[in-house]
């Protein structure tokens, strides 16, 4: 059993999710229960994986005992269990979190709603575990297809948001399987590793080079990397509240990990860095995502929309890391870093945001004039995670900022290091923002005070995103305590990057 | 020049089909027509592949006569190599047999999303959509 997990990771959530509306025949409320209870089991298969990983170095699995590259591999190295852990938890989370939401905005769909909530986890844990480039495009939709449909059932305009993201989704899954076309036509090969071994000969070919720049601009519409965002905000504000939670968390990060997969096992460092001025580029884009995110997230007054372009500004923090990678000795250490520490702040403050929503109906930062005393624990769950967001010490955004800012240093990058305290000082300025109106300006109006009738959001709610708050400084304890180091140098040496550069 | 495009016409085909699709997604204003844009654009995509798999000459499906029993466990230790000009490749025609059930899905999920579209705003034109929202923020 123990040996199966590699692929369990994917299979229990699918399996679920084909029992889960079979349960719903049964009792409705089970498929809650059954969705909470099968994502607790991946969560343990997860966690089992990443410490054989941890142990044993990278798990290689052949599904049906074909020897790749003939039959499809599931290759789980130290990046690949770090991120199925926040994936698998996040998931856990936001599964816990979704009780008392879908059965208000969703009466009478709970069933379909968990069912497909488990093809996306499905989906995500996929991409993250598969070692053939191909598989990893059918994840990538069945992600993509379980989060249309799930952010379609949202409220206002979630039909149109969904609808702009299957476009773009769907252009940028297609521009992915162009380039796996052409990466097959020269190579004749699906398997990352394979691939790996076979490219190198064919560096110069235009064909690869092609291939590179197609893959390399359908992830970014799928990670919402500026200015191809333009699907991210509409879709992240309209979802229902769990659905909010895990494309916010989950779903971004595993685009992201699945970019760096291709740039960094398939294509390799030589041919990136030998091809063009690729990481130049991603620096200046991201740079650019980081400051005009955060003065668009300024410019909202709902406030899940500025957590979404909030959200565009965090991938430039991501990217920033990714772009820095070769010239500084830390590699991708600061990138690791965010796609965690973005995923529980993020992870929170929409579980608050979606909680004002569900509790109080409210979606106006301007209307949330005494929140801080109705919902206290959740409005203090949200100031945890903006302060959090904003850098102050010891917390997970702090490590984020330390380390980017010590990785520009490194790579004698100064422009960076401004553009992060620029694009800091903004988060301060939008987060403070909402921070001011739930606490201070409670007498000032006294009109505008919500009814009394709102309260604490429920237990089912308040515990995620409470241990959510809570984690963001923990986490950022275990960072400075350098507990994690030995994936961050396992993922870096097997890039070939930081301190081995070529 | 010319040999060159006549020479390589399936790939010059599957270019030519993928811009329609992807000027109609970009430019159309109905969705449905989008739709179809997407649907013609992923249709492309599944053209270059098989097309990438032909072989010309007295080649014939992939099956092999004697690859049964103990043939088979040889031909892992290269005792039965296979002449792979004589065979079509089916792995491409395989890989699209995924494709296609991807790309039928998400056309079912964009048509129902359509319809949700359609329910909601009593049209599919995109500019009335945006009116009937209270303009795009």
């Amino acid at each position: 059993m123990i040996a199966q997990t590699p692929i369990l990771i994917v299979v229990i959530p699918l399996l679920s999710a084909f029992l889960c509306p079979l349960i719903g025949l049964w009792r409705k409320e089970g498929c809650y229960f059954w969705t909470v209870f099968s994502l607790s089991l991946h969560c343990l298969a997860s966690v089992n994986t990443l410490f054989t990983v941890i142990e044993s170095g990278t798990i290689n699995y052949y599904l049906g005992n074909w020897s790749p590259p003939w039959g499809i591999e599931v290759v789980v190295d130290h990046l690949g269990a770090f991120v199925v852990v926040i994936v698998s938890f996040m998931s856990l989370f936001a599964a816990i979190y979704a009780k008392r939401t879908v059965e208000q905005e969703l009466p009478g769909k709970t069933i379909h709603f968990y069912t497909v909530f488990l093809l996306l986890v499905t989906g995500l844990s996929g991409i993250v575990v598969t070692g053939d480039v191909f598989n990893l495009y059918v994840f990538l939709e069945v992600s993509a297809l379980a989060g249309y449909a799930l952010i379609a059932v949202g409220e206002d305009r979630a039909p149109v948001a969904s609808f702009r993201y299957v476009v773009m989704g769907t252009i940028g899954a297609c521009f992915y399987l162009i380039g796996v076309g052409y990466l097959y036509i020269v190579t004749g090969s699906l398997n990352m590793a394979d691939l790996r071994t076979l490219l190198p000969e064919l560096y110069a070919n235009r064909v690869v080079q092609t291939a590179f720049v197609f893959i390399l601009i359908g992830s970014g519409i799928k990670i919402a990397l500026f200015p191809l965002h333009t699907w991210q905000p509409d879709a992240y504000t309209y979802a229902p509240s769990a659905v909010s939670v895990i494309i916010s968390t989950a779903m971004a990060k595993t685009s992201i990990y699945a970019l760096i997969r291709i740039i960094f096992s398939v294509f390799t460092l030589d041919f990136v860095t030998n091809f063009a001025p690729i990481f130049d580029i991603i620096c200046w884009i991201s740079a650019i995502a980081m400051i005009f995110g955060s003065i668009y997230a300024i410019k909202q007054s709902n406030l899940k929309r500025m957590l979404a372009y909030s959200s565009v500004a965090n991938v430039g923090y991501i990217m920033l890391g990714v772009g820095l990678c070769t010239s500084t000795t830390l590699g991708l250490t600061p990138v690791l870093m965010h796609i965690l520490n973005h995923a529980v702040m993020k992870g929170c403050m929409f579980m608050v945001a979606c909680a004002f929503i569900h509790k109080a109906g409210l979606r106006d930062i301007n209307d949330f004039v005494g929140l801080g005393r109705k919902m206290p624990f959740a409005s203090f769950a949200f100031i945890l995670a903006a302060l959090a967001m904003i850098g102050m010490p010891p917390s997970v955004g702090f490590i984020t900022k330390w380390y980017l800012i010590l990785a520009a240093l490194d790579a004698g990058q100064y422009i960076f290091v401004a553009v992060i305290f620029i694009s800091t000082l903004l988060m301060i300025v939008y987060f403070w923002r909402v921070i001011e109106i739930m606490y201070i300006r409670v007498e000032e109006r006294e009109g505008s005070e919500i009814t009394a009738t709102v309260d604490e959001m429920p237990m089912s709610m308040l515990t995620p995103a409470l241990t959510l708050a809570f984690l963001c400084f923990a986490i950022g304890i275990v960072w400075l305590s350098g507990a994690p180091s030995p994936i961050l140098d396992a993922v870096n040496s097997g890039f070939g990057l930081g301190g081995v550069l070529p | 020049m010319f040999d060159f495009i006549v020479d390589h016409y399936n790939y010059w085909t599957y270019i030519g089909l993928m811009i329609i699709g992807f000027y109609a997604m970009m430019t159309k204003r109905n969705l449905i027509k989008k739709i179809i844009g997407m649907n013609i654009f992923q249709s492309a995509i599944i053209f270059f592949f098989i097309s990438s798999s032909v072989k010309r000459g007295g080649v014939s499906v992939p099956i092999l006569e004697d690859a049964h029993g103990h043939a088979a466990h040889g031909m892992e230790h290269g005792a039965h190599a296979v002449d792979v000009m004589q065979y079509a490749n089916p792995l491409p025609h395989v890989l699209m047999l995924t494709a296609i059930v991807v790309m039928v899905a998400t056309l079912g999920v964009a048509l129902a999303v359509a319809i949700m579209i359609y329910r909601k705003y009593h049209t599919l034109e995109e500019d009335e959509i945006i009116t009937a929202m209270g303009g795009r923020d």
